[in-house]
């Protein structure tokens, strides 16, 4: 049998007019050249040698690291694309990442998939693709496939990025949002709310000057660490769009659970209360994105509190409530005032308040 | 937080409901029924609501969500009239954040905009002032919207896009006025209120001299309360205290933001650039003589409704929504026919569903623990069927 001679050294184009035109979504020689001079120059060293149109997985190393893969995809949208805190391309790897982890999943395969809006600039779309690169290797994971489409002015907002990931759970581990039952205790792993408050503040119409940073992060060390603690964690949810409030209803649902929360427990910046404050905002909608919403059983509740608490990603870490008997779904919360109130769905989109 | 953390104290709060369940026993109309005190303003409402009130108060306590709330009182004719002026292409149409959803007889400010309107969130007319100034080939309209409380800022932005010579900036003004409303509520013979918590910021523009027909004629107690917990109760006991004395007066608890004589400048400015309409559509309530002001012929050139031509269509409100009755108190929000079935949040039927401070909105959102279970059922039966 013939060996294979090992594949040339791939030689690596390069862009050299400042902006984004249709001519790089063409398919052609300016767009090898975008993918090259932008992204597997950024990821060199996490994306593979030889790009085949697919990523090939041996199933004897994903099976070293358990019994069943976990899957998920995740658009992102935001605006701006760079932010206190953060910029799109770390949202688009800690995203993901983070709704692997969440299911107890070890995070290894990302793709990535961008559409570009024509006219944007190259030196910008470096930005992200470095800090995605930066993000990847934090993370711990690779880039294996992608996707670039340039579409025409208008037709999307700047730059749209879809991530799926593939991630491995370990045997016996089994979470679930309809695994809580009454008197198991709810966590949160810190102060809520900045990432929701810093794109606000970042948008600028509001010409409020703040210091809130966006708490993207990616959460499967801490998460690991929680679950070595706390083995009989019923469920871990990420608070993202909709917060922690809509996480709540979830699992309220799910489980067929009333949950009840002390307002005067959950961990709040001042900076996020003020905001809140000024434009009628609830922070409990408001979207984090490094930040999970923890339900274990009464007798792990101190382990696992300790735990979060200990980790970088877990300062303010707090048992925020408890999953009770009760009419199934419903979420209340005792108000710092010593009143009771629904924390129900929230319908569209917070709006802020006339007066 | 300071300035609000003290007036979320958990404990004086147990004091103050200590002293309202005390006096509120001591009331000889507690005995046949509970007394019945309406909180004009739509940001008590929200108060209440947020920090679970109601369920802190005596079952001798009832209390009765008033109309204050702009958005909700807003009748759907003018919201087909903003959405005709949106539509116009050449209109960038700005308005604060919670009137994007509230419903014309054909679609909202939100669906306009997903159809291809040029509608934006603004916090403030000032800010859409700016946008006239960034934009000069374009037509900027403000929704001036709301009691005494924003109308000071809509007249002065037209006052400085007067000194500033802005042309392509007016206001579709929707601006109503709190008082006639509430004689209104007073002279409709299916109410039995006892007494009122009078609006704070309202009153921080017109003073308090205003309500005394309240005290002189109706020979009701009035009490202008702040907005945080503790002044909501306060408000409550002070409210209390004048039934039990036998006084009906206008007494200001929220003195600090509201002198007794209001803000002479503000009124300067609103009278400057407004008039009283005639009478004015209330969703719910109807039409009531001078509630809305206008902008006088000096200022015309500012005015949408005279540079742009509206339909101005009066549209009845649809048959089944009983917010009228929710809004004088006669009912309660769950109560009416299609809470929380044909009337949701996603999709409002009536105005009080719109906005968080609307009283219907508030209990399906926040519900009051208690009485909120009494209306699930329903709701729970509409989603089955």
């Amino acid at each position: 049998m013939n060996m294979r001679p090992p594949p040339p050294k791939r030689v690596l184009g390069g862009v050299f007019i400042p902006t984004v035109t249709l001519a790089h979504g063409g398919g052609g020689k300016a767009m090898k050249d975008l993918i090259d001079d932008v992204f597997i120059s950024a990821f060199a060293g996490a994306a593979p040698e030889v790009l085949e149109d697919q990523a090939r997985f041996d199933l004897t190393m994903l099976a070293t690291h358990g019994d069943r893969l976990a899957f998920t995809t995740d658009s992102f949208v935001v605006d701006p694309l760079f932010f206190p805190g953060g910029d799109i391309g770390k949202l688009a790897v800690y995203g993901t990442v983070n709704d692997l982890a969440v299911g107890g999943a070890k995070p290894l395969y990302l793709s990535c998939a961008v559409v570009i809006e024509e006219g944007m600039q190259v030196e910008t779309l470096r930005r992200i693709a470095l800090s995605m690169a930066e993000a990847v290797r934090e993370a711990g994971v690779s880039i294996v496939t992608g996707d670039t489409k340039v579409v025409q002015r208008g037709a999307c907002d700047k730059i749209f990025i879809t991530t799926t990931g593939i991630g491995v759970i370990r045997p016996g581990l089994e979470l679930g949002i309809d695994h809580v039952t009454p008197g198991d205790a709810i966590l949160v792993n810190g102060l809520l709310g900045d990432h929701g408050a810093a794109i606000l503040c970042a948008r600028g119409d509001m010409e409020l000057e703040t210091s809130i940073e966006s708490d993207c992060a990616a959460l499967h060390g801490l998460i690991e660490v929680l679950l070595a603690a706390a083995p009989g964690t019923r469920c871990i949810r990420d608070a993202t769009r909709g917060g922690v409030a809509t996480v709540l209803n979830e699992i309220a649902n799910a489980s067929g659970v009333s949950i009840e929360i002390d307002e005067a427990l959950t961990p709040l910046r001042e900076e996020v209360r003020g905001f809140c404050e000024i434009l009628g905002l609830d922070p409990l909608y408001l979207a984090n994105e490094g930040k999970i919403v923890v339900v274990v059983p009464p007798e792990e509740s101190a382990a696992a509190l300790a735990a979060l608490s200990g980790h970088a990603l877990g300062q303010g870490s707090s048992i925020i409530g408890h999953a009770v008997r009760g009419e199934a779904g419903r979420v209340t919360m005792q108000t710092v005032f010593g009143g009771r109130r629904i924390v129900d769905m929230l319908v569209g989109e917070q709006l802020p308040r006339i007066c | 937080m300071k300035y609000t953390d003290e007036f979320r104290d958990r404990e004086k709060a147990k004091i103050l409901i200590k002293e309202i369940n005390k006096l509120a026993a001591t009331i000889e109309i507690a005995r046949t029924r509970p007394i019945n005190i309406m909180e004009v303003c739509g940001g008590h409402t929200h108060s209440i609501f947020r920090y679970g009130l109601e369920g802190m108060l005596p079952d001798a306590i009832e209390l009765v969500h008033g109309p204050g709330c702009p958005v909700c009182v807003l009748p759907m004719g003018r919201v087909d009239d903003c959405v005709s002026i949106a539509e116009r292409p050449e209109v960038i149409f700005t308005t604060f954040g919670d009137a994007m959803r509230v419903p014309g007889s054909k679609k909202s400010l939100q669906q306009a905009k997903a159809d291809g309107a040029d509608v934006r969130m603004v916090y403030s007319p000032m800010d859409a002032l700016t946008l006239a100034r960034k934009n000069p080939d374009r037509e900027v309209v403000f929704f001036g919207l709301g009691f005494e409380t924003t109308m000071p800022s809509t007249a002065l932005t037209v006052l400085q896009a007067e000194t500033d010579g802005i042309e392509n900036f007016s206001v579709f003004c929707n601006h109503i006025t709190i008082v006639p409303t509430i004689k209104a509520i007073l002279d409709s013979p299916d109410l039995h209120l006892d007494g009122f918590l009078g609006p704070g910021h309202v009153s921080m523009v017109i003073g308090t001299a205003p309500y005394e027909f309240i005290a002189c004629f109706y020979k009701r107690p009035m009490v202008v309360a702040g907005f945080e917990p503790l002044d909501v109760l306060q408000s409550i006991w002070m409210v209390l205290k004048q039934i039990k004395d036998g006084r009906a007066e206008i007494e200001n608890q929220y003195a600090r933001i509201v002198p007794e004589a209001g803000n002479n400048a503000a009124l300067a400015a609103v009278g400057k650039v407004y008039e009283l309409r005639e009478f004015f559509e209330w969703r719910g309530l109807g039409s009531i003589d001078h509630s809305g002001v206008k902008v006088r012929d000096d200022y015309a050139r500012f005015d949408a409704e005279r540079k742009f031509a509206i339909p101005g269509v009066k549209i009845a409100d649809p048959k089944s929504c009983q917010c009228g009755e929710v809004l004088k108190g006669v009912i309660k929000p769950w109560q009416c026919k299609v809470f929380g079935i044909a009337c949701t949040p996603e999709m409002p039927l009536g105005a009080l569903m719109v906005s968080s401070e609307g009283a219907c909105a508030a209990y399906y959102q926040y519900g009051g623990v208690k009485k909120h279970t009494a209306a699930r059922p329903d709701a729970s039966v509409a989603a089955a069927s």
